[in-house]
């Protein structure tokens, strides 16, 4: 039952991570098409663009709402390749004890960084 | 899902490089995993990367220029693909793990049909879809 739900997540993250990663490749890779999230003339990797996206809330909800399923989708989807392999039952469960582990401390980084650069931005 | 019901996975990895009579849909499946595999690897490198801009206009512009260059343009071109193929293959599995596009439950009277076939024009219209994505996205690295 607990796979089940968890398989069900799987696919409910990978949906918001459609829309949010979606949102994400336009702004940094369609700006020739869609500029209004790159206010500043230049690349959209350019200081002056980072800090105008970084000011935003909205930015700042996203990028975090996306780090978490992004890291919870990736990394379950890597359990589930590994257990296919027929792992014993230990290293199944040092894989999940692993897997569990380096997401939290990937968010807990991620978080970080998101709410720093928001700051950072917000004081420029 | 991870229960095999007591028929283990006796092919492992290998069993991803032959589609067998699954075909074309078992090879995306390889493929998927491939590109999920590469996307969180990509990931992982990525949120350290761009943790750098909270340390500030120095530690950005510096970081940037480590990762400048037609090999990292290419190497982002191709997480783009990545993505682009992933994404709209991932909406074609959940699709049909939702019941969608696998065509009418139907007698199972010899000839038997497989509901493969059934899926074959979804799975033929995300490649072109994802095509679609990877060749506009890709202008923008030719910039």
């Amino acid at each position: 039952m607990r796979d089940q739900r968890l398989w069900a997540w799987h696919i409910g993250a990978g949906a918001v991570i459609l829309v949010l990663l979606g949102l994400h490749m336009t702004v940094m890779h369609l700006d020739a098409i869609v500029r209004v999230f790159n206010p500043a003339p230049g690349e959209p990797v350019d200081w002056a663009n980072v800090v105008a996206r970084g000011k935003s809330v909205f930015f700042l909800v996203t990028y975090v709402l996306l780090l978490g399923t992004a890291l919870f989708h990736g990394f379950y989807g890597l359990r589930n390749i590994l257990f296919e392999l027929n792992p014993g039952a230990p290293a199944k469960k040092a894989m999940n004890g692993l897997f569990l582990v380096a997401g939290l401390v990937l968010f807990a980084i991620g978080t970080w960084a998101a709410w720093a650069g928001f700051t950072v931005a917000r004081s420029a | 899902m991870i229960e095999n019901k007591g028929r283990p996975n006796r092919l492992g990895v290998k069993g991803w490089l032959g589609g067998g009579r699954w075909g074309f849909e078992r090879y995306l499946y390889a493929l998927h995993r491939l590109t999920g595999l590469a996307l969180l690897a990509y990931f992982v490198m990525h949120i350290g990367i761009t943790s750098s801009r909270a340390f500030g206009e120095n530690a950005w512009t510096s970081t940037m220029g480590v990762v400048k260059g037609p090999l990292f343009s290419v190497g982002e071109f191709l997480v783009f693909a990545a993505f682009a193929f992933h994404a709209v293959n991932g909406i074609r599995l959940a699709l049909v793990e939702l019941g969608f596009a696998i065509g009418q439950p139907i007698e199972p009277v010899y000839p038997y049909r497989t509901s493969v076939d059934e899926q074959r024009p979804l799975a033929i219209g995300v490649m072109i879809l994802a095509a679609i994505l990877a060749i506009v996205g890709g202008i923008g690295f030719l910039k």
